[in-house]
């Protein structure tokens, strides 16, 4: 091979690497990324059990409910809509009724939700941006008076 | 103090402007007088942002609550160690320490550099400059920690708790000084480019300052990986969250820029390359003080979201990632291009080395950066985590892994795979050997979990191997061997060393991931629970008092197989008044390589907690090889022939007679 023809057959592997790790992306990001809903959203888009998604809202008012064991039972609402949520294991120091969370799972055959992680943030000032965002949007955000 | 704080701040802002603009007049003109300003304005400005940040810290350290940045970030019960960490436990202090870094290592390059090439070290100071200038000017107008407040508060609203911890006093620190470090790599390139001109002596040159950089990355990251570890109570390791993905793009980048850097001196090759990819690890670098700091990011590290900011932090994002590589565009052409090299080779291998990290790096920033482009473009919100990273970071890691032990085996120019693969033939046995063993006779062990292992003792053996091959094993008496074995230059036990780790660190993944388990239940005071061979007997929960909060500590006592107690953990859950907030200390005891750890729940009413139980078989690997990455670095660092300065000694004979590296 001449110099020239080595230089292109280099250039060549190198692009169809490149070209087979941008596709492996593109699929992941199709596949594998989880979508945020919240619960007045749920009823518009349809979404198959087993599907991956977060789940964000404030935990609604007299719904936290432990069972025996470490499995909570609780609902997701944005005030419109509300969406029962299960979870099995420890909830963030920061989870009780009316506080933001962020909740991540797929929904079960009964439709109700199996969460495998519950985030509500460290801070007690903070709700997580998407769910404060959405409450916005929604238009029952109220502005939590600053110090 | 706090006012002489603040001007100093204000003056070293000033000289940056000096420091940036006089030695590029006087490197253009080849002024002498001009240029030798660089030098001595370089170090007066980072003696006064040392000024400033004492002044802080001070304030920090007496409970100053005049000051606004003390009086939201900490208070007076704190204990001394979390009053000084707070002051770059949050926005304003951190971005204070982070232009104390980068002046550090101006003056570091303006005291060391005096061998360097006149022209080059006054253009190198002047791009210092430039980025000292843009950061103080960011933190006089946005950020600034020096404002006082009247009437002054008679307490603090405290440290936020998650942040009271040792590892705030180790982990941004080492953080920063990898992440700025490259700043340096950064500005020799830059300098490069406005020059025009760049030859082997300019990557000898930077590779130490990218060693450096990369030790203190190293470091970082793991630190923030144990933190995250032990503090969330999550017992996960890696999240793939963006603000670590923030930090591990110019890990990933940096260590292809140590690689490639290692070919262009040793074979005046890939040099227009070597100078992209430095340009570009900086940027990642400044992204993810982007990221971190704007405020698009929700994460503990954001701690106050401020429009202002992030604008800020964009242009200067903008102005040097755009105008470094506009500038690459114009004059990459006019720079002398490196000759072709054989494919199979050790440059060849380093070229494969490349591909993959770039690629790595690349497919991290789409899972990190995709999110927030489709939320800004079409309002959509998704998340990008574990599931995406695993399917593309892993398959691209792979491969790399499994080649990593051949690259120190093949010489420079033309290398002989054949001979390199019997060289590793005993590796490959071991490797082969322990994927059997893991798969046929361990519990649990997967398929995965097979491949894991072995690709780790692989990596393992893989640099034993090299050592071994270069102290003549095999072919020499063993006093002989054990000579030149001694004498080896240390950047080979650099390069095994760092190899090393990352196959303990591998093992340190697999063994968690795969052979872990883990348990949660509610228990009451005297029952026991029985997790992977281990029984641990709850004794109940107990209130203490900390200097700032109040805690239920609940014990567990480890039972041996004789029935007696020989160990205890507990765990506790922190109140803090200051912040009404409460936090969750996660119990962890080290049993060799592997650790239980302990995470608390809810409290029932009966005297009942849930529980979570971890068992993490080898998890220390995982920071335990990270250090020995590190030391792997520092052993490179003392090799003389890196040592920037050191006269060029003539070597022993026995030196001499290795293979060169």
């Amino acid at each position: 091979m001449t110099r020239k023809q080595k230089r292109l057959s280099v250039i060549v592997a190198g692009l169809a690497f490149l070209a087979a790790a941008a596709g492996l992306t593109f699929y992941a990001l199709g596949q594998k990324a989880s979508y945020f809903y919240m619960p007045a959203e749920l009823a518009t888009a349809s979404v198959p059990p087993g599907q991956r998604i977060r789940l964000g809202g404030l935990v609604e008012n007299g719904t936290v409910v432990r069972g025996s064991g470490a499995t909570v039972a609780f609902s997701v609402t944005d005030t419109q809509k509300s969406v029962k949520v299960t979870y099995t294991g420890i909830l963030p120091d920061l989870f009780r009724e009316g506080q933001g969370v962020i909740t991540e799972g797929a929904f079960g055959p009964d439709g109700v939700f199996v969460a495998d992680s519950v985030l509500a943030k460290h801070d007690e000032r903070y709700m997580p941006k998407e769910v404060a965002d959405g409450l916005k949007a929604k238009g029952v955000w109220v502005e939590s008076k600053s110090q | 103090m706090v006012e002489t704080g603040h001007f100093a701040l204000v003056l070293a802002f000033a000289l940056s402007l000096v420091q940036m603009l006089v030695p590029l007049v006087g490197a253009r003109t080849g002024n002498q007088r001009l240029m030798a300003v660089g030098g001595p304005v370089t170090v007066t400005g980072f003696a006064l942002t040392a000024l400033s940040f004492t002044a802080l810290a001070s304030a920090y350290a007496g409970s100053d609550f005049s000051v606004a940045n003390v009086w939201e970030n900490s208070h007076s019960l704190q204990p001394m160690i979390y009053k000084i960490t707070g002051t770059w436990g949050n926005h304003e202090g951190s971005m204070l320490l982070w232009v104390l870094i980068l002046t550090f290592f101006g003056a570091l390059v303006a005291v060391f550099g005096n061998n360097l090439p006149a022209t080059l070290k006054a253009n190198v100071l002047a791009v210092q400059g430039m980025i000292g200038a843009a950061f103080f000017l960011f933190i006089l107008t946005t950020s600034n920690p020096f404002i006082r407040l009247n009437p002054a508060p008679v307490e603090g609203r405290d440290l936020n708790p998650v942040l009271q911890d040792l590892g705030l006093a180790i982990h941004p620190p080492l953080l920063y000084l990898g992440y700025v470090g490259f700043s340096v790599c950064f500005s020799f390139s830059v300098a490069a480019l406005i020059e025009g001109r760049i030859d082997a002596s300019w990557a000898r040159w930077v590779r130490p300052w990218t060693l450096v950089a990369w030790m203190f990355l190293t470091g970082g990251i793991a630190m923030g990986s144990y933190w995250a570890y032990y503090e969330l109570g999550w017992g996960g390791f890696w999240f793939w969250d963006p603000v670590e993905n923030a930090s591990f793009m110019p890990w990933l980048a940096g260590t292809a820029l140590l690689h490639s850097a290692t070919v262009m001196e040793k074979r005046s090759a890939l040099k227009i390359w070597t100078l992209l990819l430095a340009i570009l690890t900086f940027s990642l670098s400044l992204l993810g003080t982007f990221l971190v700091r704007s405020g698009v990011l929700t994460s503990v590290h954001a701690f106050a979201t401020d429009p202002a900011r992030g604008v800020f932090i964009l242009c200067i994002l903008t102005l040097f990632i755009g105008g470094s590589l506009a500038l690459f565009a114009l004059r990459a052409s006019s720079l002398t291009a490196g000759g072709l090299f054989h494919p199979i080779s050790r440059e060849g291998a380093l070229v494969l080395n490349n591909l993959f990290l770039t690629t790595a790096t690349a497919t991290v920033l789409v899972g990190t950066l995709y999110p927030l482009a489709l939320e800004a473009l079409t309002g959509g919100k998704i998340s990008v985590g574990a599931p995406f990273f695993d399917l593309t970071f892993g398959p691209l890691m792979l491969p790399l892994l499994a080649i990593v032990p051949f690259g120190p085996l093949l010489a420079w120019k033309r290398g002989d795979v054949i001979a390199a693969s019997q060289r590793l033939m005993a590796a490959f046995a071991l490797a082969i050997a322990a994927m059997l063993v893991t798969g046929l006779f361990i519990d649990g062990g997967s398929v995965f979990a097979a491949l894991g292992v072995g690709l780790a003792v692989w990596l393992i053996a893989g640099a034993l191997t090299d050592l071994a091959v270069k102290s003549g094993a095999g072919s020499v008496a063993p006093a002989v061997m054990l000579r030149r074995f001694a004498g080896l230059p240390r950047s080979v036990f650099g390069t095994a060393l760092a190899h090393l780790g990352l196959g303990l660190t591998l093992l340190g993944i697999v063994g968690t991931l795969c052979f872990g388990s883990e348990k949660i239940l509610t228990m009451r005071p005297g029952e026991t629970v029985e997790l992977s061979g281990h029984t641990l007997r709850f004794e109940g929960l107990f209130p203490q008092k900390g200097p700032n909060f109040t805690e239920d500590r609940a014990r567990f006592l480890l039972i041996g197989a004789d029935g007696n107690a020989n160990g205890e953990i507990s765990s506790a859950k922190r109140f803090f008044q200051a912040r009404q907030m409460a936090t969750t200390e996660s119990g962890i005891r080290t049993l060799g390589l592997s650790q239980l750890y302990l995470s608390l729940g809810d409290e029932g009413n009966d005297g009942s907690v849930v529980v979570r139980l971890w068992w993490k078989p080898l998890v220390t690997l995982i920071w335990g090889g990270a250090l020995v990455m590190m030391a792997g670095a520092a052993m490179s660092l003392a090799d003389r022939r890196l040592r920037v300065g050191a006269p060029a000694r003539r070597r022993k004979p026995a030196a001499a007679l290795t293979s060169p590296t």
